[in-house]
């Protein structure tokens, strides 16, 4: 677990009070926030955003930094400071909500994701309404057919369906070359796989179409069986 | 007549800039005031103070240099979008222009396409998204009009400065699509984007530190 997570944001508060929030999920996680001017007001500063990412890419042994932005500038900000940075190419911007994304960011990063993952599970939040699962079950994507491979296991870790089982779940299937689905919900999403909220005993239902359906179908059982660790 | 524009010219035009930033400070606030978060007045007058900070620590040797100077310095101290989208511009700016000492009409177009081309990458904002492309591009156009014309870089810059200052005026009705005006969809038609009102300001100091007559009406 070696992915550093920045927060660039115009407020010194907003960096701060997302990360004490993601810290929370992820106690392990390396957190840098830059928020504000060097001279305490609103805004978003070039060299303090630089000295982050430098100090978490050292801090980060080889595998880079995550980063997550507020408003626009701060995304501006943070692209010229990758590009001045030592290493732009281990500098990540990932195109997310800020709160949410990060939590998805920190959850992946403390279940030992890479950054690529890490990045892709912050991207995995989506912005605006999410669709609508019924609750009579999800919709198939239409035109994909029936799936090479599914499996249904239930749970029985005490705890059920949270962040890290989701992260475990979400971080594995990112790495396949598969398109899999859990409960009808994208199988890569963190956020998507929390929002199950399935408890102890209850069921996950997992679909898979690509090359490798079976192997993303017996890593989640495997995880299911062993209670994600947790028993 | 050819006119070469060397680094005096470059740290006269940053100087001026410098100068009409503090002057329409509180312009450019009641502007940003009107569709964004009010800062743009205040962001642009501490930017340039800290160019002019930089510029009299360590003099630059040519225009190129003084224009990336300017970059680093505002990219640091402006805190709002247009630092890095001014520095993105300038750093482009100063990167065509490279080491030359003395710029002619054609290095001084091309500069002039690279600093818009960085703010357009860098901001993502297109013509007519009420940003300061609008601005820039017009200015672009007419700087490459006045070239293929024949004409030298005093008059090149001249014709930028103008082209910006109508540019600017056209996003008076402009529905923002970019930036924080942006949220407020309609709301932010009626008002000059602050970012196009200061681009024109500092093409319009680019030209008047050529030596081109201060042309503005104001």
């Amino acid at each position: 677990m070696t992915v550093g997570l920045v927060v660039v944001s115009h407020s010194r508060k907003i960096a701060e009070g997302v990360v004490e929030l993601a810290a929370q999920m992820a106690p392990d996680v390396r957190f840098y926030a830059v928020g504000g001017t060097d001279d305490g007001r609103i805004g978003t500063d070039l060299e303090k955003t630089i000295a982050a990412f430098e100090t978490g890419l050292a801090e980060a042994s080889g595998d880079g930094v995550v980063v997550l932005t507020d408003l626009g500038s701060a995304v501006m900000t943070a692209e010229s400071a990758a590009e001045f940075c030592s290493e732009p190419d281990k500098v990540l911007l990932a195109d997310a909500p800020l709160v949410e994304g990060l939590v998805a960011a920190a959850v992946a990063t403390q279940g030992g994701a890479l950054a690529a993952t890490v990045k892709a599970a912050a991207e995995a939040v989506r912005f605006g309404p999410e669709p609508a699962y019924g609750a009579a079950g999800p919709a198939q994507s239409p035109g994909r057919g029936d799936p090479a491979e599914s499996g249904e296991f239930e749970l029985i870790n005490p705890m059920g369906m949270h962040a890290r089982p989701a992260a475990k779940i979400a971080g594995g299937l990112a790495g396949m070359d598969v398109e899999a689905t859990v409960n009808g919900v994208d199988g890569t999403s963190i956020m998507e796989l929390m929002s199950l909220a399935v408890g102890k005993g209850g069921k996950l239902r997992v679909e898979a179409w690509g090359k490798d359906s079976s192997k993303a179908v017996d890593y989640v059982r495997r995880l299911v069986e062993q209670g994600f660790g947790e028993i | 007549m050819t006119v070469g524009l060397g680094v005096d010219w470059a740290v006269q035009w940053l100087t001026l800039s410098a100068r009409l930033m503090s002057e329409h400070r509180e312009e450019l606030i009641a502007l940003d005031r009107a569709i964004g978060d009010s800062d743009h007045g205040e962001n642009m007058d501490r930017g340039f103070r800290a160019v002019m900070e930089k510029l009299a620590q360590t003099p630059p040797e040519t225009p190129g240099a003084a224009l990336k100077l300017a970059a680093m310095a505002l990219m640091s101290k402006v805190g709002g979008a247009a630092g890095p989208l001014y520095g993105t511009a300038y750093l482009r700016a100063a990167t065509a222009l490279g080491e030359s000492a003395e710029i002619d009409a054609a290095a001084l177009a091309g500069a002039l396409t690279a600093a818009r081309d960085g703010i357009v990458a860098r901001g993502k904002a297109e013509l007519g998204d009420k940003t300061m492309v609008d601005a820039w591009s017009p200015a672009v156009e007419a700087a490459d009009e006045v070239l293929v014309a024949g004409g030298d870089a005093v008059a090149v810059l001249a014709a930028a400065a103008e082209a910006a200052e109508v540019g600017a005026v056209t996003t008076d009705p402009l529905i923002a699509r970019k930036g924080r005006a942006s949220y407020l969809g309609e709301r932010s038609a009626g008002h000059r984007d602050p970012g196009a009102a200061s681009s024109a300001l500092l093409l319009r100091a680019a030209a008047t530190a050529a030596g081109f007559p201060d042309g503005s009406a104001e």
